[in-house]
């Protein structure tokens, strides 16, 4: 009976989807206000039902009802209930299902904090995203069902979900992702009702900025914890591969950085309308041809997920229909006024343009490295791959050119700035830089190191220019504390963002450069040196959890003959799938990880035994939740509440 | 979520575990090469893993070849040659630059230098307004006043 | 001028979509062999049931055969193995068996168990003909012609709809001369 309600619910959403993508878009164009207002309980209608039909699969979930398919495939009675809950979002079509609530609370989050936008404005973004929701809800039904019954006869016990999947990071982690992608149909919602409308003013960019801003930072918080998770629990220590996988949440976030900038000029400056637009486009555009490649099946990463070349192609003409229209709509519609303001060479809005271009080119090497398998595979000219050798070769120089210019525009003012300024205001800072960057390889390492040193001095640069332009807010203010005060969250949150790109720059280059790893048979007893630490092999003994058996082994390691930790990894067999897992062990720290892996046994209780020494590791990590963290600071700006009603109702 | 759907991929091959070896070297600059190798090939029975990491059988013949080869004192382009030669250009995780990858390494290239032109040609013809700067502004006078009244709040 | 420029983004979108299109009738995972109009490689090992046989390349030239690559421990092998015998039965090409890193008296039990139709068995036990020949999991399947020049490869199960597929190419030999 649930699981009907469930699917009932589902299509009572797409009713009022399809309801909410039609009434209130023909409001505006004919200035019906009454056809308007139904934009907003139509959001919250949409999304009630979503979350009724959301709440009847995790109570399907939380039941055992293994006469559910989508049930019996992805759970057990032996899993632990948090477990149940997150594999509601442990294959394809749950996960869909939470990609349609995430997208149904977004337009209710829009119809909600919008107090100061037009009408009109309001009636359009909103119809807009019931267009996009009427066609994910539509996929949902027509393909990937998740309440579809196994009858009359259905199974008595579950298949399990994926051990890999029974983690906390897993739990996590798609949630905050999918916060992230669909975020991005915010500001595509606004760009298509500023195409619609032809009102592209500092309002427009201010009223998208915030919601920019905080779908950015979801994103880069899951590709964070993606990463961190990869890293603890797949065994390889590795924190990432470039798989298609990765690349596809890493390209809608690149071009939300060039966004988020980009929006700021126009902003301020009301410059670059055309472009943001398109990059607003081609955020949320992105996002679409991930979940594509991902569902689709045209890549090798996730060919075995997606078994259904039907669904495949219910995704791409819906990005036929998305992308194609949005691009059309632009190509007809985007304002192709001369500049309304002018600016120099060293302005701001010149480094960000450049900026610009490196976080697009970025962008487009991972789409180019991605895809360009199939493309040549499609022309009939055999298989090849593409892979990390290809991106670091690549992705890295553009990146250091980035951060360069990253430093530049520190110094830089709107309009203009004289060369004297620049100078006197970056000396210092490069000078510092380059200087630690040398020494750091000579302290740190064994000697000079090339690689070192640029990484380093990059991270620097930008932590010093920032601490620069810091510094010069005070120049003229007589209380400190004052000016703490006076300086907006906005202001904090880029700082916090930019100290965030150089504490990630620092963690890469130095656990790329420096890690050490040795793969050993080990007997009991036996000790393996690595980066001065030994680490000594106990023995394994038999632990039993909820729903697997493993092997854990007790390894002990010391430094200079001081014991440091005992690490405990394990070798699991989960009783349903039958599978083998690793679980990995690690003595984790600010600057260096210990990570111990457990292989095969091997003959006289030996075992195969890896294990790494991992510098300045978590700082991966710590520098994308600084990111992370410094836009949704961002989003508190005083500005975007008071001023945006302000100029609604100048506008309206 | 993406990740987690890759996963689903690997565990279909029952290979989501570390591929571990005990292989001893004779010196410390062979291991590194066979550490960059089995990084750099991939394994052609998997989805998308290379040889270091995948537990496929296939992948530990691949890295018992390698370990031998390189022990028979072979050089890293024999012994890619030689994977080649067997497996095709596929296992190759660094495309070589041919013709027909050209702008898969090229591309961005070309398209880092077209974005830069592009942003000299803006600023260009920007700079120069500073001239005659009353003609643009008059242009669209209501958005220099909204922006104006934008410029002075921040001002505040 | 200009107005043009913004109708590029859209261009090269459609470029990606017939792309895309044309992604989803492709299978990522299928291989095409490296060996491909190239010769079988050389190779001196001993015959399955016959363990004082050494077989070579000679043995495969004279006649177009399939090489079917097979082992005991993988199941989808023992899924075509009844195929494998409707094929043997009418003759139209002979099957040489390759026993891929599997253990011989199991593989010898198995032909007992489940029926022969392999003409000989090549015995690599080591895994090293199967390494040069491009393999990279049983069951694969080749098709050779009388040159022992490889024309084509199957990876997977041999289905009936495999069979008629192996015969067109066949035929199409047959039409053409040269080979």
């Amino acid at each position: 009976m649930i699981p009907e309600l469930g699917e009932f619910a589902l299509i009572l959403a797409l009713g009022f989807s399809v309801i909410l993508a039609i009434v209130p878009l023909y409001g505006a164009a004919s200035l019906k206000t009454l056809w308007m207002e139904y934009a907003k309980p139509l959001a919250k209608a949409q999304f009630t039902f979503m979350l009724i039909s959301f709440i009847c699969l995790g109570y399907a979930f939380a039941q055992d009802d293994f006469s559910v398919q989508y049930v019996a495939n992805h759970s057990n009675s032996q899993l632990p209930m948090q477990f149940k809950i997150s594999a509601v979002w442990g294959g394809h079509e749950g996960s869909l299902l939470l990609w349609a609530l995430i997208l149904s609370g977004w337009t209710l989050a829009v119809s909600l904090f919008s107090k100061g936008l037009p009408l009109d404005m309001l009636a359009r973004v909103l119809g807009v995203m019931g267009i996009i929701a009427t066609g994910f809800i539509s996929f949902l039904l027509w393909t990937s069902s998740p309440f579809l019954r196994y009858l009359p006869r259905y199974p008595t016990d579950g298949a399990d979900l994926n051990p890999l999947l029974q983690d906390f990071g897993l739990i996590v982690h798609p949630p905050l992702l999918y916060m992230g992608y669909v975020g991005f149909s915010v500001a595509f919602a606004f760009a298509i009702a500023a195409l619609l409308s032809g009102r592209l003013d500092a309002a427009w960019a201010r009223w998208s900025r915030p919601w920019t801003n905080i779908a950015w930072a979801f994103l880069g918080a899951g590709i964070t914890l993606g990463s961190w998770w990869a890293y603890y629990e797949l065994g390889w220590g590795g924190w990432w591969f470039w798989d298609p996988v990765e690349n596809a949440s890493l390209m809608p976030w690149l071009v939300g950085t060039a966004l988020m900038h980009s929006l700021a000029v126009t902003e301020k400056r009301g410059v670059f309308k055309s472009w943001t637009l398109l990059l607003a486009i081609f955020a949320f555009s992105l996002s679409l041809l991930g979940t594509f490649l991902v569902r689709s099946g045209v890549l090798t990463s996730v060919h075995a997920f997606a078994s259904d070349p039907e669904r495949g192609f219910f995704i791409l003409v819906l990005l036929v229909l998305t992308i194609g229209g949005s691009l059309t709509l632009y190509a007809f519609k985007a304002p192709n006024v001369k500049s309304e303001s002018s600016f120099g060479w060293l302005s701001r809005e010149m480094l960000l343009l450049v900026n610009n271009v490196f976080l697009v080119v970025m962008a487009v090497t991972v789409l180019l490295g991605t895809l360009y398998p199939l493309l040549i595979d499609a022309l009939g000219a055999g298989k090849i791959s593409v892979g990390p050798p290809y991106f670091n070769a690549l992705f890295v120089p553009i990146m250091g050119l980035m951060v360069i210019c990253l430093g530049l525009s520190t110094a830089a003012r709107w309009r203009d700035t004289s060369i004297e300024n620049v100078k006197q205001q970056l000396m210092l800072p490069a000078m510092a830089s380059l200087a630690i960057g040398v020494i750091f390889p000579f302290i740190y390492g064994d000697g000079f190191n090339i690689r070192v040193f640029i990484g380093m001095s990059l991270s620097l640069w930008i932590i010093t220019t920032v601490a620069q332009e810091f510094k010069g807010k005070f120049r003229t203010s007589s209380s400190v504390v004052g000016k703490l005060k006076q300086l907006s969250p906005s202001y904090y949150g880029m700082m916090l963002a930019h100290i965030g790109v150089a504490v990630t720059a620092i963690g890469i280059t130095l656990v790329s450069i420096y890690s050490e790893e040795r793969d050993m048979r080990l007997a009991p007893g036996e000790v393996i040196e690595l980066a001065d630490y030994q680490f000594k092999f106990l023995g394994t003994k038999p632990v039993k959890g909820a729903n697997y058996v493993a092997d854990q082994a007790t390894i002990e390691i010391s430094l200079d003959g001081e014991k440091v930790v005992s690490l405990h990894p394990e070798k699991r067999r989960y009783n349903v799938k039958r599978s083998m897992m690793t679980e990995a062990a690690i003595d984790p720290g600010l600057f260096r990880d210990l990570y111990v892996a457990l292989g095969e046994p091997l003959a006289d209780g030996a075992w195969a035994v890896r294990v790494h020494y991992k510098p300045y590791v978590r700082w991966l990590w710590l520098g994308g939740l600084l990111m992370a963290l410094g836009g949704i600071l961002t989003v508190f700006d005083r500005r975007y509440r008071k001023n945006a009603k302000q100029q609604g109702v100048a506008h309206a | 979520m993406f990740r987690f759907l890759l996963l689903l991929m690997l565990f279909s091959l029952n290979s989501a575990y570390a591929a571990i070896d005990t292989y001893e070297f004779k010196d410390a600059d062979k291991q590194a090469r066979f550490h960059d190798l089995v990084a750099d090939l991939r394994c052609p029975k998997c989805q998308n893993q290379n040889l270091a990491d995948s537990n496929a059988a296939i992948a530990q013949d691949l890295r018992q070849k390698i370990y031998e080869m390189l022990d028979a004192e072979r050089s890293n382009s024999e012994i890619i040659d030689y994977m080649v030669a067997r497996y095709g250009d596929f296992v190759l995780y660094e495309p070589r630059f041919n013709s027909q990858n050209a702008i898969l390494w090229l591309g961005p290239f070309v398209l880092l230098i077209a974005g830069l032109l592009v942003v000299i040609f803006l600023v260009r013809q920007r700079s120069k307004k500073n001239t005659s700067e009353d003609s643009s502004m008059a242009l669209d006078a209501q958005q220099q006043k909204s922006l104006q009244k934008v410029l002075n709040k921040d001002k505040k | 001028m200009p107005r043009l420029l913004l109708f590029i983004p859209l261009a090269l979108f459609g470029v990606l979509i017939l792309f895309l299109w044309k992604g989803l009738s492709i299978d990522p995972r299928e291989l095409p062999s490296a060996l491909i109009d190239k010769p079988f490689p050389a190779f001196k090992v001993e015959a399955l049931l016959q363990p004082e046989r050494q077989l070579t390349t000679a043995d495969l030239i004279g006649k177009p055969i399939l090489v079917n690559v097979w082992a005991t421990w993988c199941p989808s092998c023992r899924q075509e193995h009844n195929q494998l015998l409707r094929i043997a039965q009418e003759n139209k090409i002979a099957i040489i068996g390759l026993n891929y890193k599997d253990n011989r008296q199991a593989a010898t039990q198995w032909l007992t168990e489940l029926g022969n139709p392999y003409q000989f068995n090549i015995y690599d036990e080591s895994g090293m003909l199967g390494l040069d020949l491009g393999v990279y999991g049983a069951p694969e399947t080749y098709l050779l012609d009388a040159q022992g020049i490889v024309r084509f490869r199957h990876v997977g199960v041999v289905t009936e709809q495999t069979w008629q597929e192996l015969q067109a190419i066949m035929q199409s030999w047959g039409a053409n001369k040269n080979v």
